[in-house]
């Protein structure tokens, strides 16, 4: 079976360079070997903060981008030599209110694009209608784009894309900037493209709508994938591990990152099921009372030290 | 025959795109006539009816180049301050075959222009176009605003690199109707600034308008014209393709 998405160790660098007259030079690399597969008919989600490499890693597949090194195919089709036969087969829609001229009607918009995009004369209209119905705009399609709102126009968005029937539809952050009304009607109708047999790849910073729409999720942090799974999967991973806020008093900072390195103190933490979010101690001693913090956080913990007070913060439920 | 309706669909939908531009508009409206006004009544102090024939065709051309430089070196910064950028560059069709009608939609505004400023300078400075051969003439005007439209393309995917490229249209309007001989007589221009000019299509395609209106052999100009204009399209095609190549390695010109 051919794999909807394949990308492979992929990578990206940009290079940056500044100043006038002495040009100093500067790589930044944005995706640091990325890999992942999407079985066909798969809603994928890449789920990651801003500035993790989302946007780099979709544009590399999309064919706007030519990766660094590693490669990637959809459809079967290598994105960097086959562009034409990868940009046939995939739709494309981005987040914000960009990317229709809105001097025309949402119906001119997508005339133009079907042009662009080769859908057969014969099956336009028809196929603008299909769309605008699936994506609640009968009706308003005479309007010019400058008239609809940002939510209108995200519908649009992926009409357009949706022109020359792609096998594999990237969604590259949709909903942001939509009101909850406006992204609920959004991932309804991403959920109907699933249902509708596309591939999808969505990125989003969005945890619950991930968890929603996507069967498998990759988790995304400064250009490297740290987690992948089913969201239920995922979810488990971070359940079984710990987050822990630590704020000491009196006591050294040598002590306390001894302590945080060897985690001797709490034998049922596993350093790869836990993390410690934040370790900070305080120079100067501010007394507390240990029963105080008992009550306040439920669990008091001795590191080693008779006169430290320690506060433990998890937000898990489990603790 | 798909890309011919691809090509007429994707011009009708981007000159209505330009008609419904209030400034745009305004300008392509006006500023030909006012433009053609400087002209002539800078010529008229002589009263010499050659001389205004001569300045009355070159007005008529200057309108299409000030409308064609001036908006072929924002159209591609047009295209990615409107987000369409990454998406025309994204599609399937050759980015020069989409940026092709756009320009044909910027040409067909200065035809108006030549139109509007023929009529004027009847209506305003009675000056009668006495052509000696209308098919020639209204070839010469045809070729003058295909080959203007060519170099606009030519501009618009050269100056696509550049955010400021607006100033390159700017910088170039005036220069331009000097070099192509709207309105001073190419024999009047240093020599250093010759081959300039003989490189300019538009310069041809006057020089034929007006052999055409003098009822001389055009066909010369209009050959040279024919070769250059189409020369444009090749090197803005080749360009085209390494500069979208050059987005896509470099990440410059950013597309976003």
């Amino acid at each position: 079976m051919t794999l909807a998405v394949e990308a492979i160790d992929l990578r990206r660098t940009f290079t940056s360079r500044s100043g006038t007259f002495r040009r100093t030079r500067k790589d930044v690399e944005a995706v640091k070997g990325v890999s992942f597969e999407i079985a066909p008919g798969e809603l994928f989600g890449l789920l990651g903060p801003n500035g993790a490499g989302k946007t780099t890693t979709i544009k590399m597949l999309i064919t706007l981008l030519i990766p660094t090194s590693g490669r990637a195919n959809v459809l079967g089709h290598d994105v960097v030599h086959d562009v034409r036969e990868v940009r046939r087969r995939i739709g494309y829609v981005f987040g914000g209110d960009r990317g229709l001229y809105e001097r025309l009607s949402g119906l001119d918009n997508l005339r133009y694009f079907s042009e662009l995009y080769g859908v057969p004369p014969r099956e336009q209209k028809k196929r603008i209608g299909e769309l605008l119905e699936l994506v609640g705009l009968t009706g308003r399609e005479g309007e010019r784009v400058e008239g609809y709102s940002r939510g209108m126009r995200q519908r649009l968005h992926i009409a357009r894309g949706l022109l020359h029937d792609p096998d594999v539809f990237f969604l590259d952050e949709p909903s942001i900037g939509i009101d909850p009304v406006g992204a609920r009607e959004l991932r309804a109708t991403i959920a109907g493209l699933r249902e509708q047999g596309k591939t999808v790849l969505l990125t989003t910073h969005y945890m619950f709508e991930a968890d929603e729409l996507c069967d498998r999720i990759a988790v995304i942090r400064s250009g490297e994938i740290v987690a992948e799974g089913t969201p239920a999967e995922l979810k488990g991973l971070v359940s079984a591990g710990r987050v822990l806020e630590v704020e000491t008093y009196g006591i050294g900072d040598e002590a306390v990152a001894a302590r945080a390195q060897s985690a001797a103190y709490a034998p049922s933490w596993s350093r790869s099921a836990a993390s410690c979010r934040c370790w900070s101690s305080r120079a100067s001693p501010a007394p507390r009372s240990p029963s105080r913090c008992w009550r306040s956080w439920g669990r008091r913990v001795s590191v080693g030290s008779a006169t430290a007070t320690r506060r433990w913060r998890t937000p898990m439920s489990s603790w | 025959m798909t890309r011919l309706r691809q090509l007429v669909v994707c011009f009708w939908l981007q000159f209505k795109i330009l008609l419904f531009s209030p400034f745009e508009g305004f300008s392509a409206v006006v500023f030909p006539l006012m433009f053609a006004t400087a002209a002539l009544l800078v010529y008229r102090v002589n009263g010499d009816p050659e001389a205004m024939l001569y300045a009355g065709i070159g007005a008529a051309a200057m309108g299409i180049w000030t409308s064609q430089t001036v908006s072929a070196t924002t159209l591609v910064q047009r295209e990615r301050r409107a987000g369409t950028l990454e998406l025309v560059v994204a599609a399937p069709t050759p980015f020069s075959l989409v940026l092709l009608p756009i320009t044909c939609a910027m040409a067909t505004i200065g035809l108006y222009s030549v139109l509007a400023t023929i009529l004027w300078d009847w209506w305003l400075f009675d000056i009668a176009l006495h052509i000696e051969n209308w098919p020639v003439f209204v070839l010469s005007i045809l070729m003058a605003t295909v080959t203007i439209a060519l170099f606009g393309f030519l501009l618009s995917v050269s100056a696509v690199r550049y955010r400021t490229s607006w100033a390159l249209g700017a910088a170039l309007e005036y220069p331009g109707w000097l070099l192509c001989g709207f309105v001073v007589p190419l024999d009047l221009l240093p020599d250093v600034l010759r081959p300039i000019s003989r490189a300019l299509a538009p310069t041809w395609a006057v020089e034929g308008m007006r052999a055409a209106a003098a009822g001389k052999s055009a066909r010369g100009d209009l050959a040279i014209c024919g070769a250059v204009g189409p020369a444009y399209a090749a090197l803005a095609g080749w360009l085209g393709v390494r500069l979208i190549n050059a987005a896509r390695r470099d990440a410059t010109p950013a597309l976003s």
